[in-house]
């Protein structure tokens, strides 16, 4: 019996052998992942360690710590609730994090290599210093301004998003959407009301945790013509001045173009200048068809559409994503041109579809002259002793019309608000120019109201630009209360204080 | 023949000494400080240990010297992981630390004391193996009662995390599984020292292999469907592996022959196969076993984790494992709550947070040290029945610790066992002093200088006839 009891301890030893292998595995070689396992609760322990980072506005903490006494040292605390929620986003315990709070994580949690010298210093001195503060490009007043007025429109409308930029930096001023929600809730250490919180909102068919001003793509409607404009005008044909063919009616492929009203262009001819101020829906719908569908879709790429690697935090990396907008295909289905789906795209119907940066941005780079800046949210990071670690340095993303262009399409814009259909808009002491539109979209519910615009100083320098949309705007003029609503933002952006 | 006695007290004040620098450094760790009372449990442990050295040194001299320390570490090392956990939840409420005798770590010191009296007994009352071949039958009956209670009780009785392994009686649970397996391996060695010619002479050649006749295999396929109802109604795969590996490596033993080794592999992973393939497509009794096969094949995958009953225990053990890294974070330092059921199935997860891959490893070596000193006693006793018995005892622990440590590392599905001498737990910590103590009782006949004398002229109460009516009972040889 010797032999077999030989061979079973031969056995036994190579059990062994494969535990011992199987623990080389977990414990050496992927130790590293399981150590930093998103499961691994004691990576969450190890983060409520030490005080996070401030994300902070004009000196004013908006995501903040407080000391509690659980086994989560610190609670995160957003005193200014739903104001900010879809800039700053949320971190909870153990659900993923969103917004500013996820894309500068490493900074703000610390872990960042810009702030390692600081861990080493905490390593002698056996503190646990904070994490990196991020000081955010935001305007305080205007961010206020644009949600308030956004929540108490006087439509009663109840989803919209509104967003302010520098011109001249790409410094995003102002960015709000509605509904919006309570981080509060959500980061929460107790992770079953945290979930509950959560799932609430997940639910709610407004889709409150959306933000509206990145993430949500609608038609554009009128504003589109800015694009058309330009498209016009940089294929040098083109004057302000320029009698394009109008009329109150056209027909083009089975489709009919008609004017928002009869007083709109009935004549036969009206310059591109009265046609943008007036909004002429026939005049654009044939310019678009007579330049074509390549030159009304490349213009609307310069512009930045179709782009869906953008992003808005930090200008060296990372940030809140962004939707593409797009033109649509404007194609039969043997890939020619649909013309009668090229004349509606051009009044931005159709498959066109817009966010409201991408509305913002269009009125910020006819207002810098054709130079599109990248938008940032992040302006500074700060160390944990307020050193300063990154200031934003502006970049420009792309340049898709010339300066002269630039120059008559700001005109026509000015136009639109001294003498048009965007007059809500004007601010007292600065030259404001923009573009209304007027989205149908669904049968039977009522239309989008858009308005890009910019605002100049007396000085000319362009100081602000922003886009305001309002879904499903009740009781016709849809445009004429996001117009107004955008006069008010850019009015706190640029520090006009009351009316 | 020296008895070595003293080298065995030796080993015992060194493993004493580690196990009271352990609670020394879990204090450091976990209070910040050393309390003038650090060295109390290893004291009493010590005492303990003395108490079972004491015992062996007259009833069994010639015992093997490095069993009783090997195990004392394990069992020192897991009171003081045990204390350990009961300062640290203590002080997560910002409660006062505990006393010695409170909480697990002080029911566990109190369970050492009772297994260690059990040890000494079955020590004095048993002073000749042999004895036990008598009461083969009865031990038989015993250990498939013991074994099928879980599966007949309803689950309210006997269900803890999904395996039907226990008898519950309010507060109290005896898991009877641990005991069984002393009974059967005493009845196994008994039947199969009988059969032993039968089964390794009868046989037909196929394919080169000697297969046996059907009619013979019918006491394996009882066992065989034992296991496998285990498996199905007790929900427990390790449990059915630890049965059917222990019978088919004491068959082996007992007979020299491979195919039986060949006939048990395939049955065995052939019935495994089945049952997954029932959990997939029948699901019913089969389900549970399908759902940890899927834990097992992909513990990380969202669906398994968050799923009640998935993989969550076993994610967690890995990342607790990972946490700790080549050398841990230290005793005390480490946040074993993380991993569930840290006290019992998990405490080598919690401990290796702890103590890393370095203390792992060196526990590992222990375990392989107790099963080898088992393997050398039965290879060295000169009867069929001890050889079987120390055989089959040192192969089920080493295939216990197997069963535990695979599952929980990830190696094999994760089934319900306990850690031998390092689990929380009465029924583990006794069942398996018990099968220390046989072990000590048989390296004590394979060493000493009866061993290598007549054979039964030892000292001792115990009957003289029993090994000449073993051997004359090896003689139902049907010839083919």
């Amino acid at each position: 019996m010797n032999a077999p009891l030989r061979r079973a301890g031969v056995v036994t030893l190579v059990l062994f052998g494969l535990l011992f292998a199987n623990l080389n595995w977990v414990q050496a070689y992927k130790a590293d992942d399981y150590r930093t396992n998103d499961f691994n609760r004691r990576v969450v322990v190890a983060q409520y360690e030490r005080p996070r980072g401030v994300i902070e506005v004009g000196g004013k903490g908006l995501a903040e710590n407080k000391v509690t006494d659980d086994a989560l040292k610190y609670l995160r605390v957003y005193p200014k609730k739903e104001i900010y929620a879809p800039v700053l986003g949320y971190r909870p315990v153990s659900l993923g994090a969103t917004g500013i709070e996820s894309s500068e994580n490493d900074f703000l949690s610390g872990e960042s290599d810009k702030l390692f010298a600081d861990r080493v210093k905490d390593m002698f001195t056996g503190n646990n210093t904070g994490g990196g503060n991020i000081v955010l490009s935001l305007n305080a007043k205007a961010q206020e301004t644009a949600y308030k007025e956004l929540l108490d429109n006087e439509r009663g409308v109840k989803k919209g998003a509104a967003v302010a930029i520098d011109p001249q930096t790409g410094a995003i001023q102002a960015m709000a959407s509605i509904p919006s929600y309570d981080p509060n809730p959500l980061v929460s250490h107790d992770e079953k009301a945290a979930a509950a919180a959560y799932n609430k909102l997940l639910k709610d068919d407004d889709q409150p945790l959306l933000n509206r001003a990145t993430q949500e793509t609608l038609p554009p409607g009128s504003t589109m013509k800015v694009i058309i404009s330009a498209a016009a005008l940089s294929s040098g044909s083109y004057q302000t001045d320029t009698e394009i063919p109008a009329g109150s009616q056209y027909k083009e492929s089975g489709a009919v173009i008609r004017n928002a009203e009869d007083e709109v262009c009935p004549g036969g001819e009206v310059t591109l200048k009265e046609a943008l101020t007036e909004s002429c829906n026939t005049g654009f719908a044939k310019l678009g068809v007579t330049l074509g569908r390549d030159k009304v879709v490349a213009m609307a790429k310069a512009f930045g559409f179709e782009d869906d690697s953008m992003t808005i935090g930090n200008l060296e990396g990372g940030g809140l994503p962004v939707a593409a907008s797009h033109t649509g295909a404007i194609a039969n289905p043997d890939g020619s041109v649909d013309k009668g789906a090229l004349a509606q795209s051009s009044i931005g119907q159709r498959d066109v579809r817009m966010t409201a940066i991408q509305g913002a941005l269009m009125a910020a780079t006819v207002a810098n002259g054709g130079k599109q800046m990248r938008p940032y949210l992040v302006q500074q990071e700060l160390s944990p002793d307020r050193r300063t670690i990154y200031t934003a340095s502006p970049k420009t993303a792309r340049t898709p019309i010339s300066e002269s262009v630039a120059s008559d399409l700001k005109d026509m814009m000015v136009s639109v608000v001294e003498n048009g259909t965007g007059t809500k808009a004007k601010i007292k002491g600065y030259t404001v120019g923009g573009k209304t539109g007027t989205a149908q979209n669904a049968v039977g519910a009522d239309p989008h109201g858009w308005f890009v615009g910019f605002a100049f100083n007396d000085k000319g320098e362009a100081v602000s630009a922003v886009c305001v949309m309002l879904e499903n705007v009740p009781g016709g003029h849809a445009s004429a209360e996001a117009a107004r609503i955008s006069g008010l933002i850019m009015k706190a952006a640029v520090g006009g204080g009351g009316d | 023949m020296k008895t070595q006695r003293n080298a065995e007290l030796g080993l015992l004040a060194f493993a004493m000494i580690l196990v009271a620098a352990y609670g020394a450094t879990v204090e450091a760790n976990r209070i910040g400080e050393i309390t003038p009372t650090f060295w109390v449990p290893a004291a009493l442990l010590s005492v303990l240990f003395l108490g079972l050295h004491f015992v062996v040194r007259f009833t069994a001299p010639y015992a093997d010297p490095v069993l009783i320390p090997a195990v004392a570490l394990i069992n020192g090392l897991g009171v003081g992981f045990l204390r350990r956990l009961d300062i640290g939840d203590a002080l997560s409420e910002k409660l006062p630390v505990p006393g010695i005798f409170a909480g697990i770590g002080g029911r566990q010191l109190a369970w050492t004391l009772g297994s260690l009296i059990l040890a000494a007994i079955l020590l004095l009352v048993v002073r000749d193996h042999k004895v036990i071949s008598r009461y083969a039958y009865t031990l038989g009956l015993v250990g498939i009662v013991l074994v099928m209670i879980p599966a007949v009780l309803p689950s309210s009785l006997s269900e803890v995390n999904g395996a039907k392994l226990w008898i519950r009686l309010g507060g109290f649970s005896i898991q009877p599984g641990e005991f069984a397996k002393l009974a059967l391996v005493s009845f196994f060695a008994y039947y199969l020292v009988r059969k032993r010619e039968v089964l390794s002479l009868a046989s037909k050649r196929f394919l080169g292999i000697d297969f046996p006749r059907g009619r013979d295999l019918g006491p394996v396929v009882t066992v065989w469907l034992l296991s496998l109802l285990v498996l199905v109604f007790e929900k427990d795969l390790g449990t059915a592996l630890l049965y059917f590996g222990l019978f088919v490596v004491t068959l082996y033993v007992a007979t020299e022959r491979a195919s039986w080794l060949i006939i048990g592999l395939l049955l065995f992973f052939g019935g495994v196969y089945l049952a997954y393939l029932l959990g997939a497509s029948v699901g019913g009794p089969f389900a549970n076993f399908y759902d940890r096969a899927q834990v097992w094949l992909d513990p990380f995958a969202l669906s398994n984790y968050e799923r009640l009953g998935g993989s969550y225990q076993l994610v967690q053990s890995l990342l607790s494992l990972g946490t700790g890294g080549l050398f841990g974070s230290g005793p005390g330092a480490g946040s074993p709550r993380f991993v569930p059921e840290v006290q019992t199935d998990f405490i080598f997860a919690g401990m290796g947070e702890e103590i890393g891959l370095f203390g792992l490893s060196a526990l590992l070596v222990v375990y392989l040290l107790i099963v080898e000193r088992g393997m050398r006693t039965a290879l060295n006793v000169r009867d069929s029945f001890g050889k079987l018995v120390a055989g089959g005892l040192a192969f089920t622990l080493g295939l216990q610790v197997f069963v535990i440590l695979g599952g929980i590392t990830g190696l094999i599905p994760l089934t319900g066992q306990t850690t031998p001498f390092l689990s929380a737990g009465g029924s583990s910590l006794m069942a398996n002093w018990l099968l220390i103590a046989m072990l000590l009782r048989i390296s004590n006949a394979s060493r000493g200088p009866a061993a290598s004398g007549a054979g039964s002229d030892r000292p001792g109460p115990g009957p003289k006839k029993a090994p000449t009516q073993l051997h004359g009972a090896m003689t139902e040889v049907i010839q083919p």
